[in-house]
């Protein structure tokens, strides 16, 4: 084939050409998915410094931005598991709420006191199994399991303290919620919330990336038939996952109660999940599961608290920040669309 | 025979610079079922959307629809020009009636009223014409897929098509389902339809084809007449060359003999699978042949725990072994390809290097939990070299890869265990023809190795080509087994007369 060859020749340099361009645009594609919303986050940071007339990029703003983060950093990471698993945890407010009011009313008890803190994260952890039970061994969808724990742990957590609001001003462990930790004295210092917070997202990545568990997590999220089949324990995957979202629920519970000195099972803890969700979602894991990461979580969160501080710093009234919140979410998941779109292309 | 209904003289298609068809001639007559081979992207749906409208060819072709050239635009022109095209998926609303299917797009309606009694009126003829045991006001959801593909084929009618294009229509029926599909394509042959039958199977090609035309890597390579239409000379068309050297077998059977392996006893599901029993022998390929629907699937799915069992039990290398779910299955030692790599196999949106360690990772982990991401790079580059796997690098995600390179990287995952029993459920499906012979040349070496292989698989040259023996599968049960001697080959005539029952009729 003579003529074949020839016609070859003739485009092979503009195939080159093509084929450059073509990975040209998906190592672009590759460092906007790596990178993902951190750009944002930075963009937004700067802007509100500019706004604000230099009021944003202060030792004390970044402390009490980071201390905002921290509770809703740690739901997030728990809700990053569970949404990496292509499944969803509405309960995560309740249980916070529920988990406190066990830990506060725990620590008004001389003796026991001192448990409170172990107390409230296991109660967390206990409300997460049940989830977890419930979705993988009954085989029930996660979205009604954990609205259904929604409304009724919220019940459980006004039960806890016959309705009413829970007070400890001597709290042991009270430091974690007020009290920083200093890393230069007299000039840095960082909130134990944040440093918690911080930890988490640490233990979180390393289970995820460096464990066989991690793996198993994104495969159960990417193919749950095909997990199955390659021997994977979905069920036990499941109620891990939901066990670790429950889990960091009550720490958070136990972070709040620290914070506060109080805690009262019908305000605790209000529509928290949502901003977990808009966290993870925020950070670039994909809504189906099996795709994103934690550090995506931690910008993701970072972006929430930073709208809010900036939002208030700028002046902009408490009812346009609702409105801005919820706009930057919509954003956020048309962006989620299109980085999925490029994803299947490679 | 009499002018060609339909004619198409050097079509070509282009797509960014690839030629998907390169000058394609098909010539179909009016009262004559076509059918239409070739490999996985040969060209056969580029070419069946080219005359469904859905893609423009080139410049330069020409289609002639009795007699007179026509170009055909947007999705309705093949309806307009009289070709209506049956796709594999079915593209029927399940949420409406069946009348309202029929005339989907072209409902009639009285002062801006659906008239649906008229609709139902109308389609009555033709539903009764075809035999249907349903009513025009039934849900589609309601109906089984043989009698959903029985919508689609009025729908077509209704239209007054004279070309009916089938797109493997029979890939989601039962065998019954099938036979019944088989004996209205020939009514309507009878009417004067012309059919073009696209299909891998040779089998339905034997029992249906009047004439075969064969693609090859986009190009026309032939039509035979009916005469003319045997296994070897179109598995040559479509392979480009002799099948004694596309498939590979080279162990030697006999090395295997007396250790069998893996032996099933009488396993059933109480529904697909009716008390089955075999023996796969250490360095032996056991085929498992049968019609779609014969259960085989179900059969494999039953020996690793992957279905549940109402009688059975399993053996491996004379030990009872009780294998509860696929997980445990692995532990055995038993290996499944599944037949649906990218729903049942592969993790899509996760590298090869996590897909092919997917089944070690507990095994390799340090302090029993701890990823060992020195050993997985390792042992996944190990395998991309010694299957061949062409991609970038390890850490591609799969979901990029072509059908063949997939195919290697699950059955990586599976090697990675070095099981003792591998079953392959339709190894090769979707693979093209160089990963094909690829992959027949694995499971000769891992014969060689003494691994026990069963292969499920319902291309008839392939079993022949790779099997010491085939197992043949109907309704669930085992209908018989054919072995291959030094002086008696496999016949696909024996393996179908197995797999229909009509090995009866000859005694």
């Amino acid at each position: 084939m003579p003529d074949n060859g020839a016609s070859q020749a003739k485009v092979a340099p503009t195939a080159a050409n093509g084929a450059a361009a073509e990975t040209r645009r998906q190592r672009m594609r590759m460092l906007i998915s790596a990178l993902g919303m951190l750009p944002v986050l930075l963009v937004l940071c700067i802007g509100f410094h500019v706004l604000s007339e230099g009021r944003f990029f202060t030792g004390q703003n970044l402390g009490i931005v980071l201390q905002q983060a921290a509770v809703n950093t740690v739901l997030a990471a728990g809700m990053t598991f569970v949404i990496l698993t292509g499944g969803i945890d509405l309960s995560v407010g309740s249980i916070l709420a529920a988990s406190a009011m066990a830990g506060l009313t725990l620590s008004k008890l001389p003796e026991l006191g001192a448990l409170w803190l172990p107390v409230s994260v296991l109660t967390g952890l206990g409300f997460g199994i049940v989830n977890g039970a419930l979705i993988a061994l009954l085989r029930l969808p996660p979205f009604i399991v954990t609205l259904g724990s929604l409304t009724a742990v919220r019940g459980l957590a006004r039960l806890l303290g016959a309705d009413t609001t829970v007070f400890n001003p001597a709290i042991p462990y009270a430091f974690i919620g007020n009290g920083s930790l200093t890393l230069i004295p007299g000039v840095a210092s960082i909130p134990w919330l944040s440093v918690i917070a911080l930890l988490v997202i640490l233990v979180s990545w390393l289970v995820l990336r460096r464990t066989v568990l991690g793996v198993h997590i994104y495969a159960v999220g990417g193919n749950e038939s095909a997990a199955r089949l390659a021997g994977i324990k979905v069920w036990a995957v499941l109620i891990f996952v939901y066990g670790v979202s429950g889990l960091l629920a009550g720490l958070g519970g136990a972070m709040q109660a620290a914070r506060l000195y109080a805690a009262n099972g019908l305000q605790l803890g209000q529509s928290y999940e949502l901003d977990a969700i808009t966290a993870v979602i925020l950070g670039g894991t994909s809504f189906v599961g099996g795709i994103g990461s934690i550090w995506g979580t931690l910008v993701g969160a970072l972006i929430i608290a930073v709208l809010s501080n900036g939002l208030i710093l700028v002046g902009v009234s408490d009812i346009w920040q609702y409105v801005i919140k919820g706009l930057v979410i919509i954003g956020a998941v048309a962006l989620d669309r299109y980085r999925l779109q490029g994803s299947a292309r490679t | 025979m009499n002018d060609p209904i339909l004619e198409m003289r050097g079509v070509s298609k282009t797509f960014f610079g690839i030629k998907a068809l390169r000058s394609v001639d098909l010539t179909v007559y009016a009262g004559e079922i076509h059918a239409l081979m070739g490999e996985n992207g040969a060209g056969k749906s580029t070419l069946m959307k080219i005359l469904s409208g859905a893609y423009r060819p080139d410049p330069g072709g020409e289609i002639r629809i009795e007699g007179r050239p026509v170009r055909i635009e947007g999705p309705l022109g093949g309806r307009a020009a009289g070709i209506s095209i049956i796709y594999q998926e079915l593209s029927l609303a399940p949420n409406l009636s069946v009348a309202e299917n029929i005339y989907l797009g072209r409902e009639l309606s009285r002062s801006g009223l659906l008239a649906r009694g008229t609709m139902r009126e109308g389609v009555g003829p033709i539903l009764k014409r075809l035999g249907a045991d349903f009513l025009p006001s039934t849900l589609v959801a309601h109906l089984s897929m043989g009698q959903r593909q029985l919508v689609e084929i009025a729908r077509a009618l209704h239209a007054r098509s004279k070309i009916l294009i089938m797109d493997e229509p029979t890939t989601a029926l039962s065998a019954g389902e099938s036979e019944r599909l088989f004996a209205l394509i020939r009514q309507l042959r009878a009417e004067g339809l012309a059919i073009i039958y696209i299909s891998h199977r040779m089998d339905e090609v034997y029992a249906l084809g009047d004439r075969v035309t064969v693609l090859r890597d986009g190009r026309f390579v032939g039509s035979l007449d009916k005469p003319e239409i045997r296994a070897d000379t179109i598995v040559r068309m479509m392979v480009g060359r002799d099948v004694s050297s596309f498939y590979k077998k080279e162990h030697d059977p006999d090395a295997g003999r007396g250790h069998p392996v893996l032996a099933v006893y009488d396993m059933a599901d109480g529904q697909r699978v009716k008390g089955c029993s075999l023996t796969v022998h250490a360095g032996e390929v056991v085929g498992l042949a049968g019609l779609i629907g014969a259960g085989r699937t179900e059969l494999a799915h039953l020996i690793i725990g992957a279905g549940t069992r109402a009688t059975g039990r399993v053996e491996l290398e004379g030990q009872e072994v009780n294998i509860r779910t696929p997980g445990e299955a692995l532990e055995a030692g038993v290996a499944y390809l599944t037949e649906d790599r990218k729903a049942l196999g592969l993790f899509l949106d996760m590298s090869c290097l996590d897909n092919i360690n997917l089944a070690v990772l507990g095994r390799d982990a340090r302090l029993g939990y701890v990823l060992d991401r020195d050993k997985a790079r390792d042992r996944a580059n190990k395998a991309f070299a010694s299957l061949s796997i062409r991609a970038a690098n390890v850490g591609v995600n799969a979901g990029g890869l072509s059908g063949g390179n997939q195919q290697k990287v699950l059955l990586s995952r599976l090697l990675a265990i070095a099981p003792k029993v591998l079953i392959l459920d339709e190894p090769t499906r979707g693979v093209d023809v160089g990963a094909k012979s690829e992959i027949y040349s694995i499971i000769d070496n891992l014969a060689k190795s003494g691994t026990a292989i069963l292969v499920i698989s319902s291309d008839l040259p392939e079993i022949i080509g790779i099997c010491d023996r085939v197992v043949v599968m109907r309704v669930g049960r085992i209908a018989g087994e054919i072995a291959r001697g030094p002086d008696s080959p496999l016949t696909q005539e024996d393996i179908m007369a197995l797999a229909t029952g009509t090995e009866h009729l000859d005694a």
